[in-house]
């Protein structure tokens, strides 16, 4: 039954999730999904790389999305990601100065990925990092990971995730490839696979 | 040797037999799939093997995840949720009303929040590029609509009912008429893609993405109920669908909301 009676707590339980499937990208990818950061921002960053499976192949299917706080550590809670034109139906893209921390990216057919962003601000007992969640084809439900950024080590080395996951930390941190970019690849499987989080 | 539904529905006896057996062995019901599912062959390169590494949000309220993205009024267009006005003209295809709840673990209602929806016209074919079912497009349906859920977390759609299709996991393989959801709570924790489907559709047994929820209650939950209340005279069929989402969430104290 998918009417859920809400006086019996009991039954109140989970919808399942389900793969994204390969006929999304008319669907779901919008205009300027991948320019998080408000246009020219000089704390802007970029952050990039491949999503891979078990064989090291690149996913053409496959997309991304981001999630972070503002470079004060503060959650963003203004809308307008995916701000649609009534005029035409179309999309408007964002209005290039409000932040609002998330985007979706798809891969392209090469299965790499891109995003301008804004440098994360730290939160809790965390370093910063950009929260990712990652869907494709094939994959029956999606996948959490993190993107921290490399600079300062004192901090990394504070991370509770950072530490909980020993010798497979380098997965979650991004390489620094100068002038403000970051490489992030995303193994789904096998030899450097990715850390994936379950949260609880 | 081609792949035959033979061969899938043996996978698929045997992957359900396995999860009856761990459950009578004490194991949780498994509300989700299986990220490795071999009856679904796309899934075989593309799950990882490690363990997931579990974050108790308990310990930290601060994470970025307890939050969700905003979404709001600028990111929808009037005719977002009436996938059969999209077009100057009307859609081929059997007119459906689609409604239901968006409710968190604890039944209550998320406010607000956004709903994407896509799916196939009602010969079964998307309007994807990369779409190589040869049954006809539709120039007035492009099968993509989104909506914000209300006060008291409810959705609702107007659009026609989808075809099933065929695709390549096998010979002979078929999907079940559906509409595929992606759903955002409160926290990006409960972040949720899904697929509805229509009930006593006769594809459900072969079909190995839906199979790929082992669990026959939680399996139910993606079948959307017929609401002769939701149909509109003259106009249209309605199905009853609430979503429930999974995963921790700030509290709403917190929130504010
Ligand atoms: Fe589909």
């Amino acid at each position: 039954m998918t009417k859920i009676d809400t006086s019996n707590p009991e039954s109140v339980l989970p919808t399942p999730s389900h793969t994204v499937g390969p006929f999304y990208g008319y669907a779901l990818p919008f205009r300027g999904g991948e320019e998080i950061a408000p246009l020219a921002h000089p704390g802007t960053i970029t952050v990039h790389g491949y999503v891979l499976d078990g064989e090291g192949r690149p996913l053409p299917d496959a997309f991304v999305e981001l999630w972070g706080p503002a470079p004060d550590g503060t959650v963003p809670q203004v809308d307008g990601s995916i701000r649609r034109d009534p005029a035409t139906g179309g999309y408007l893209g964002r209005n290039g100065v409000e932040f609002t921390g998330w985007g979706r990216i798809q891969t392209d057919a090469n299965g790499h990925w891109y995003a301008r962003t804004l440098r994360p601000g730290a939160r809790g007992h965390s370093a910063p990092y950009l929260s990712v969640c990652v869907f494709a084809r094939g994959l029956l439900m999606h996948l959490f990971t993190r993107i921290y950024l490399p600079g300062d080590e004192t901090v990394l080395a504070a991370d509770p995730l950072l530490t909980q996951v020993g010798a497979r930390r380098d997965t979650l941190i991004a390489g620094d490839e100068g002038n403000g970019t970051y490489r992030f690849d995303i193994r789904l499987q096998g030899e450097g696979e990715t850390v994936f989080l379950e949260f609880q | 040797m081609p792949l035959t539904q033979v061969d899938i529905d043996l996978e698929i006896a045997a992957e359900h037999a396995a999860y009856e057996k761990r459950t009578a062995g004490g194991a949780p019901v498994e509300h989700h799939p299986r990220r490795g599912y071999a009856p679904y062959r796309s899934s075989a390169l593309r799950h990882p093997r490690q363990p997931l590494v579990a974050i108790d949000t308990g310990k930290d309220p601060e994470l970025v995840e307890l939050h969700s993205p905003a979404f709001g009024e600028r990111d929808i267009t009037e005719t977002d949720s009436d996938l059969t006005r999209q077009h100057t003209g009307e859609p081929i295809g059997e007119r459906i009303t689609v409604s239901g709840r968006l409710l968190d673990r604890a039944g209550r209602p998320i406010r607000g929040q956004l709903i994407e929806i896509w799916q196939a016209n009602s010969a079964g074919r998307y309007a994807h590029q990369r779409e190589q079912h040869d049954a006809p497009l539709d120039p007035h349906f492009t099968g993509v609509g989104r909506t914000l859920t209300d006060t008291e977390g409810r959705y609702h759609f107007t659009t026609i009912q989808p075809g099933p299709y065929p695709w390549r996991n096998h010979v002979n393989a078929w999907r079940p008429a559906h509409i595929h959801f992606s759903v955002f709570g409160t926290a990006f924790t409960q972040r949720l893609v899904t697929q509805m489907y229509f009930p006593n559709d006769p594809l459900f047994p072969y079909d190995p993405i839906l199979q790929s929820v082992t669990d026959d209650a939680a399996r139910q939950r993606l079948v959307a109920t017929y609401d002769h209340g939701l149909s509109v005279p003259e106009f249209s069929l309605g199905y009853h669908w609430d979503i429930v989402l999974d995963g921790p969430a700030a509290t709403w104290i917190e929130e504010g909301r």
